[in-house]
């Protein structure tokens, strides 16, 4: 004979229960670390290990200092190079195929999203290894195959020049996720109803005017999701560049980015040993980026194209 | 009269598609292929005509004999499986369960919760290493496979706790309704009906959850870098780092780390594409 108002009264430890340990997981050793390495990059370390609070003088070093800033500057400036080659080469490739892929009765089309996908599944590791080998001059396969169509004098050593490293680098990485901008535009212009595009063909529309104006405005929030996805990944890119070119990122840091550059401050090399503080501060810087690009979709691109659908 | 000039043109473009497709096809896959077949030629083969199949002649198998000689990488393909299901299993269970808090029942601090974990899709975790690393000191569990998979679940439950809401939402009132009028309890609600019912949106789950693991390197290099503890991936990474000039190894190795992820990868495409392609609609 309970009454209702002593049912909902009681602690309700099935919450609890159901709650408790994924949050739990995900506080500690998600968000703790986050909070905690934001907390550590105001902090310093004198040479005992003593730490003391330094307030910002880390992100002054590292902005304001040559030998900090310099490393800093290039790292950023070479991500920003590598995420506007995946913008430009990577998400159009990826829409161009999604928009073959999905003509109407096209045959093969289930074979040709799979195989093409494929190496979106393989680590970034074994891919960096692969194109390693493919294009090494000692190997010769790339200079030989380029020989046979007749552009051989074009070959090079693109992977260990300075002016053609960071390039050739994106470009891999391009690739081999050129996948995943395919099926989620892909799968976005599923979702188009049939009737607007049998209306627009009935409108005596060409299939490139359909595409324009029908179906491209409505798969605009799909792109810019696409983008956002592409701007967090590029910006928290290593494994491909650690694989490939080691901790340096060579020749001459050419193809340093945020990541690399964050593991070396963290971890040291050659000569400078690492710093916790130092290397916590450059999280952060790299936490603000991407806050501020997160920020930016969620804020203006995302909410314009709302409007724009309706 | 238009109608045939029309439907040539259509052949002709459906024609073009498939070049088109075609094309890319084999640019996505010529180069995977190109290690594989080298991987079974003996070192004069490799370098004299890299792109022809293996013959009785070159055919060798000695880069596998030397990895699988000079590295553990059973070891290496245990530890990486061991981590990607425990890991995998806790983000599924943990997840669904969160899922189901958030959505199902009102309570003060829904929105602060639902929001913070959200938070997680797009903050990449990485950025906290430096205090996972002195966490996992602390807790004595660097070297461990279980530091990685917490940090795994960590990892994976914000994107599992979004996906499964989305399909705990889309169960009807009518069926929890029911059972609580038959004084059914919360927890063999969830257990008996919700959990069944989303088990097609698990496998959406499950799968970009299980590849980010496996491919990992930056948390195997920096948690669990000891010779007992690597995963495949981290694996191949020392042991090419380490005899980068001996090609018939480098090529073996690729191929040890391409070819189960490749098996499994066509057996399990048609979920794995129907998954990635509906959870992207919403």
């Amino acid at each position: 004979m309970s009454q209702p108002s002593s049912i909902q009264r009681r602690f309700p430890w099935h919450i609890l229960f159901f709650l408790a340990p994924g949050l739990l997981i995900y506080v500690t050793f998600s968000v703790y670390p986050l909070l905690d390495t934001l907390w550590l990059g105001l902090f310093q370390e004198d040479e005992t290990g003593q730490r003391f609070f330094a307030g910002i003088s880390n992100y002054k070093t590292l902005l304001l200092d040559a030998a900090w800033s310099e490393p800093f500057w290039n790292a950023l400036w070479n991500n920003t190079k590598f995420f506007l080659i995946h913008m430009l080469v990577q998400n159009p490739i990826g829409l161009f195929l999604a928009a073959l892929l999905s003509s109407p009765r096209l045959r093969l089309s289930n074979t040709y999203r799979t195989l093409i996908f494929m190496p979106t599944m393989l680590s970034v590791v074994i891919i960096g290894f692969v194109w390693q080998l493919l294009l090494s001059p000692i190997w010769g396969i790339s200079e030989g195959f380029l020989y046979s169509i007749g552009l051989g004098q074009y070959f090079d050593a693109w992977l260990g020049k300075e002016s053609s490293a960071l390039i050739t680098l994106a470009l891999i990485s391009v690739w081999q996720f050129v996948g995943i901008p395919m099926m989620l535009i892909y799968a976005a212009m599923l979702s188009i109803p049939d009737d607007l595009i049998d209306a627009s063909v009935v409108d005596g529309s060409s299939a490139w005017q359909t595409f324009w104006h029908v179906k491209l405005p409505l798969i605009l929030p799909t792109i810019g999701m696409v983008s956002i996805l592409t701007f967090v990944a590029n910006f928290n890119a290593f494994e491909l560049i650690y694989a490939v070119k080691g901790a340096l990122a060579g020749p001459n840091f050419s193809t340093d980015i945020m990541g690399t550059l964050f593991y070396r401050t963290f971890f040291g090399f050659q000569l400078q040993s690492g710093s916790i503080t130092m290397g916590a501060a450059v999280a952060t810087l790299m936490f603000l980026i991407i806050l501020v690009g997160v920020m930016l979709y969620l804020f203006v691109v995302q909410r314009r194209m709302k409007r724009f659908q309706l | 009269m238009i109608s045939l000039p029309g439907l040539k043109h259509n052949t002709g473009k459906t024609l073009m598609t498939h070049a088109v497709l075609l094309t890319y096809t084999v640019i996505a896959l010529f180069p995977i292929l190109v290690i594989i077949v080298n991987a079974f030629k003996s070192r004069k083969a490799i370098f004299k005509d890299p792109l022809a199949l293996p013959s009785l002649d070159s055919f060798s198998l000695a880069g596998f004999e030397q990895v699988l000689g000079r590295a553990d990488f059973g070891l290496y393909f245990g530890n990486s499986m061991i981590v990607t299901l425990i890991s995998l299993f806790f983000v599924l269970l943990f997840g669904a369960m969160a899922a189901w808090a958030l959505t199902e029942y009102k309570f003060r601090g829904n929105l602060f919760l639902a929001v913070l974990i959200a938070m997680g899709i797009m903050i990449p975790i990485r950025l906290g290493t430096v205090s996972i690393l002195n966490l996992m000191a602390s807790l004595d569990l660097v070297n461990t496979l279980t530091a990685l998979v917490l940090v795994y679940i960590a990892q994976g439950l914000p994107l599992a706790v979004f996906i499964l809401s989305e399909f705990i939402r889309q169960v009807p009132k009518e069926l929890k309704e029911a059972a609580r009028c038959d004084n059914v309890s919360e927890y063999k609600i969830f257990f008996t009906i919700i959990l069944p019912l989303i088990r097609p949106a698990m496998a959406t789950v499950a799968v970009f959850t299980m590849i980010p693991i496996w491919n990992d390197l930056w948390f195997p290099l920096i948690l669990a870098p000891g010779e007992s503890t690597q995963t495949i991936t981290l694996g191949v990474q020392q042991f090419i780092g380490q005899y980068v000039t001996d090609w018939n190894a480098v090529l073996s190795s690729l191929t040890l780390a391409i070819v189960p992820v490749l098996v499994l990868y066509v057996i399990f495409s048609r979920q794995l594409i129907r998954g990635l392609t509906s959870g992207a609609v919403k």
